[in-house]
């Protein structure tokens, strides 16, 4: 019994994986998956409603405690605190609290199962299924980036390729971490409960909301190891700068790890079906 | 014609080794030829779903091997994947996407699709479109299950409880499309709990017990195992003592023994009663129906 058809596939699709990337006929699958997902989300009013408007309300109440802080040794103005600060807030809000929700309900009625069938692999349905979330947070950051230039008075990107990678990062990173927490949910409505701690660390010690740099030096090192802040410094210099080279290394070396780390968590403990 | 299924020396085993595990499937060898309908029969808990499992490559098995066109199902999934079509027992569908949404989102997944509204037409899904999954009776969806098992054509496809919860009329349009797709070629290994589908559609089929085959083979050798019934009643004042049989069990007139051979026992019994002008009332005689031999074989796990 020969199956050469399905060989002959996985050799054309060589090229693409030796340079990391989906071949065209893995885009081809999660584009299916995407759309689907994507019509799902816009059925959902109330999510998408979370997901324009919690940021913009984060981002309000950052800007009334920035106006209190001493900004001056910052070399940041509260707009660009706030705005930069904003781009992390969108991707927590919208990819990590957003994506929980949608894993544990796939999986609870037996969709993820069912998905597992067909020709989608592992990876496909979880990245294929978060690409809603995605473009809407896509959107938003690009929807921040042009208010903050056209408005805020803020300066165009310095760096727009070291910009995208931290979105790009923070897409991976939080898109995992979000699957990992789903696998210890047990529930759509426990998502709540199971996001809390990462979003409160996020908001309150990642730079989001108030900068590590009018922190204590000790605090600010501990906060320098939590996975959004990485994310926060790398798109913070790429639109404003401010870090010197090892400082960017640095945030780069804690991006990739916590991204290896929540890729693992999933790996290991990540459930396709409900517990028997 | 080329094995399709092979199944040698299968355990699956659920939660840990020792004590806190419990091993659902114990040692299952079978195979399944290309073009053939294979049923596993069992009642409820007897290891049918989590066998399937394995060769539809969703789990590893615990021991053995398992070969799907000859590949690993597991470990080469993508290779087996674009040729095996899959109903689960309990599969879902997002509730708020439309039939036709959830068909072409398949389509749309796969190498080469039917076209979606000729794979809902197959299961008499295409008036039903534009619903909601959710608004679907529990027939629906597990039509619309097996739309899109069916949906790239495969060549290998696999049916738990295809039937469950169908009406008789659902339950008849599935089997005739079951027997067409072997007609066409395709191989087919379902698992049923109802006798009369195994025993219309399959080829050969496996009684499961407890994890374990416990008897396999064509409807008609696994019937054959069972001893036929003779049942009749004697004319009143003949004494059954002088009948010709030996074995039978008498109650009044009413006699009924069992056969393994109904043809010649029967015409020994006709001549006799002939020859004595005897008329016997209520003759039947019947060989034993898979139901017969499904109920010895959960006789015997008593
Ligand atoms: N995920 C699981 N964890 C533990 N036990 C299970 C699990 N799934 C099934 N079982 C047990 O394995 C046995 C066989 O189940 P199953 O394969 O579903 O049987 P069938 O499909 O023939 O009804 C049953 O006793 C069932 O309770
Ligand atoms: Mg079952």
């Amino acid at each position: 019994m020969s199956v050469t058809g399905a060989e002959g596939a996985t050799k054309s699709g060589g090229l693409w994986s030796v340079l990391g990337l989906p071949s065209p006929s893995a885009w081809r699958r999660m584009r299916a998956l995407a759309r689907a997902e994507l019509t799902l989300l816009l059925r959902n009013r109330t999510a998408v409603f979370v997901s324009l408007a919690m940021p913009v309300l984060m981002m309000g109440a950052t800007s009334s405690t920035v106006g209190e802080l001493d900004l001056e040794g910052t070399g940041f103005s509260a707009g660009e605190v706030v705005l930069t600060g904003g781009l992390g807030i969108v991707l927590v809000l919208v990819i990590y609290t957003g994506l929980i929700p949608t894993y544990v309900a796939r999986r609870e009625e037996r969709t993820l199962k069912r998905l597992r069938t067909g020709e989608l692999t592992d990876g496909e349905i979880l990245v294929g299924s978060a690409a809603p979330a995605a473009t809407l947070a896509l959107a938003q950051c690009v929807i921040l980036v042009a208010c903050g230039v056209l408005a805020f008075d803020v300066s165009a990107p310095r760096s727009l390729p070291l910009l995208l990678v931290g979105i790009v990062l923070g897409f991976v990173m939080l898109t995992a971490l979000a699957a990992a927490t789903a696998a210890f949910t047990k529930t759509v409505e426990s998502a709540q409960i199971t996001s809390m701690p990462l979003l409160m660390v996020s908001l309150v010690g990642s730079g989001l909301m108030v900068p590590l740099e009018v922190m204590p030096d000790a605090m600010a090192a501990v906060c320098r190891v939590f996975p959004v802040t990485s994310l926060t410094e790398l798109m913070r210099d790429g639109w404003l700068g401010g870090l010197d080279g090892t400082e960017r290394l640095r945030a780069l070396v804690v991006a990739v790890a916590w991204t290896a780390f929540a890729v693992f968590a999933v790996r290991r403990w990540f459930r396709w079906e409900p517990r028997h | 014609m080329d094995t399709m299924i092979d199944v040698r020396g299968l355990r699956r085993r659920y939660g840990p080794r020792g004590e806190g595990g419990f091993d659902a499937v114990r040692g299952l060898d079978f195979s399944v030829r290309g073009g053939e309908v294979f049923a596993l029969l069992g009642t409820n808990g007897a290891g049918k779903t989590s066998t399937v499992e394995v060769l539809e490559g969703l789990a590893p098995p615990t021991e053995g091997t398992v070969r799907v066109m000859g590949r690993d199902p597991y470990r080469e999934r993508a290779e087996v994947r674009r040729h095996t079509g899959v109903m689960l027992q309990e599969g879902g569908f997002p509730s708020d996407l439309t039939v036709a949404e959830t068909a072409r989102m398949w389509a749309d997944s796969l190498t080469a699709a039917r076209p979606v509204a000729e794979a809902l037409d197959l299961v008499d899904l295409g008036h039903r479109a534009t619903v909601r999954v959710k608004q679907l009776s529990g027939g629906e969806r597990r039509r619309l299950d097996l739309a899109l098992a069916l949906a790239g054509r495969p060549r290998v496809l696999f049916l738990d409880e295809p039937t469950t919860g169908l009406d008789p009329q659902a339950r008849h349009t599935t089997w005739q499309l079951v027997q067409q797709l072997r007609d066409e070629g395709a191989t087919i290994l379902l698992t049923t709990h109802y006798l009369e589908e195994a025993e219309t559609l399959a080829d050969r089929l496996a009684i499961m017990r407890a994890g374990q085959i416990v008897l396999a083979g064509t409807p008609g050798e696994v019937t054959a195992a069972l001893p036929s019934r003779i049942r009749f009643t004697l004319p009143d004042g003949v004494d059954p003592a002088v009948l010709p049989v030996g074995g039978a069990v008498v109650r009044g007139q009413e006699i009924e023994f069992e056969t393994p051979d109904l043809q010649t026992s029967l015409t020994d019994l006709l001549v006799w009663a002939r020859d004595r002008r005897l008329e016997l009332g209520g003759i039947d005689a019947r060989s034993a129906s898979l139901e017969d031999v499904f109920l010895a074989v959960a006789e015997e796990a008593r």
